[in-house]
């Protein structure tokens, strides 16, 4: 039986607005990854995904709840575990291998190892050529690529990674995606990564939460039987397109109807 | 690089255009004074100026060298005081709420009217000239590298954050590399008017420097003097603004060639 390395565990959070509006973030949710797991996190923009990752990264805390990696409690706690933001937000003034080894000196590496440790990694992200390279040389998949060693250098048990291939174009994910199984496959890392992209998350995870909005809450939990090692190709099998469709029905009669609902609301105001 | 080229040709305009606008100035210049054949006290033709210049260039190098040493040191003081309150304000939301808008509003106090005071408090000497450069010279090193602290992405701030950086680490490492090129746009424009600050200072009392210079030809109408001392004071202005280029360049070589 696989131990679960985070715990989410009926979360709530309120964010107050202008004006003393108050607006239910997460409703009581709970999901769990487990070690060497991949899991992500899938619905409409607003759902409350990015919300959640933030309080598992310890830069907001929840108003109820309890968040627990490896059983214990990191509500409010920085540096826990290896986050990912959306964009790439390397450093301009930075070349490659000094952006990368920002989680190492802040752990206080001495800068020549954190350097020749990083040196080391980089071919397996592709950037072999790029150590002295400032940001603004680099595509946008490499850039990707070096924010992610930078997120792999954390060192943490558990990796946030908040649609970090969203701002790409369709290709470059879809190249991006197949080296993210490589990178998994090898260093078996436990993953919970939010996208809004069915595919992605079918290929990518073992299982995936979908959430809905207003409040955002765990909808239905999808197991992906799919078999490991997986390839960008498998999006085309038979298993996968079953998946897909389970996925869309849940999105159709859970979201796209109770959104419709609120916009026909909306419209009578 | 494929276009090297069309920027070494749009380097070049940039340079030969303003110096063609200038080279016209000076010709009508002449030809005016030539023309109307008016009195050399009140204004000299360029060609004069000129030849002022030359025959007292050891003078003029002699003053100079004084108001470059009041303009260098008032302009490092300037520096660690910009750096220094702009830094405490940040650090401190309370300390920005009861010093900044202080500083914002002394900016409307005229320099030439607090000169003088400089002059009664701390004599004819060295002090009060390079005081105020620094009191010309810090607001728009602290303006700037205020802003440039606030408006550092708050994606890269948040990053730190998850990665468990203290506020240290985050000065050092994320807020301080943001600012710098806030820096140099504040210490390119406390360049530009440094040297008048010096001349400014020597003005209301000194025994070198080129203000003192400018004032004593001035009396004695010697205004292709006048004249002469305003292309030195020109000239050493732009060394200034060139050097401080040529700083920026080199402290942050991703800053420009991102662009």
């Amino acid at each position: 039986m696989p131990s679960d390395k985070l715990t989410v565990r009926g979360v709530s959070k309120i964010y107050s607005q202008d004006r003393g509006q108050v607006v239910l973030a997460l409703d009581h949710t709970s999901l769990s990854v487990q070690e060497g797991e991949f899991v992500s996190l899938i619905g409409p923009s607003g759902c409350g995904k990015s919300t959640l990752l933030d309080l598992v990264a310890g830069l907001t805390t929840p108003d109820s709840g309890e968040i627990l990696l490896a059983g214990q409690s990191i509500v409010g706690q920085r540096g826990k575990v290896s986050y990912m933001p959306q964009s790439d937000v390397l450093f301009p003034w930075c070349n490659v291998v000094d952006n990368v080894i920002i989680p190492l000196k802040l752990q206080g590496v001495p800068l020549a190892e954190a350097r020749a440790e990083a040196l080391a990694l980089l071919p397996a992200f592709g950037l072999e050529k790029f150590a002295a390279s400032y940001p603004y040389m680099l595509s946008g998949g490499m850039k990707q690529r070096a924010a992610f060693l930078r997120t792999y250098l954390c060192k943490k048990d558990l990796m946030l990674l908040d649609e970090p291939f969203g701002k790409l174009d369709a290709l470059t994910r879809m190249q991006m995606q197949g080296w993210l199984l490589d990178i998994w496959q090898r260093f078996k890392h436990s993953v919970l990564f939010v996208t809004h992209d069915v595919d992605e998350a079918i290929l990518l995870s073992d299982r995936i939460f979908l959430m809905s909005p207003s409040p955002g809450k765990i909808l239905v939990e999808i197991k992906i039987p799919l078999s490991r090692p997986r390839h960008p190709r498998m999006v085309t099998e038979k298993t996968f397109i079953e998946i897909k469709r389970e996925l869309m029905r849940w999105l159709e009669t859970g979201i796209f109807a109770q959104e419709e609902e609120t916009s026909w609301q909306n419209k009578e105001f | 690089m494929k276009n090297w080229r069309n920027i070494a040709r749009g380097d070049w305009n940039t340079f030969l255009l303003p110096t063609g606008t200038l080279l016209g100035f000076l010709i009508t210049w002449e030809v005016l004074v030539k023309v109307t054949a008016i009195e050399k006290w009140l204004l000299p033709a360029p060609s004069a100026i000129l030849k002022a210049l030359w025959s007292v260039k050891e003078l003029i190098w002699q003053h100079s060298l004084q108001t470059m040493q009041e303009t260098f040191l008032g302009l490092a003081l300037a520096v660690v005081v910009g750096v220094v309150i702009a830094t405490a304000i940040d650090w401190s939301e309370e300390l920005k709420k009861a010093v900044y808008p202080l500083i914002i509003a002394s900016q409307t106090i005229p320099i030439i009217a607090v000169a003088p005071l400089l002059i009664i408090w701390f004599g004819y000497g060295l002090l009060p000239k390079v005081l105020v450069v620094a009191l010309v010279c810090f607001f728009p090193i602290t303006v700037n590298l205020t802003d440039g602290y606030r408006l550092v992405e708050s994606d890269m701030l948040r990053l730190m954050s998850a990665m468990g950086a203290n506020r240290r680490q985050i000065f050092r490492m994320v807020k301080l590399p943001a600012a710098m090129p806030f820096f140099f746009s504040g210490l390119r424009i406390a360049g530009t008017y440094s040297v008048m600050g010096a001349v400014i200072g020597e003005w209301l009392g000194a025994s070198r420097g080129l203000g003192i210079f400018m004032t004593r030809s001035s009396q004695s109408f010697l205004t292709d003097r006048v004249f002469a001392a305003i292309i030195v004071i020109t000239i050493l202005s732009l060394a200034i603004f060139l050097l401080v280029e040529g700083l920026a360049r080199l402290t942050m070589p991703w800053h420009y060639q991102r662009k």
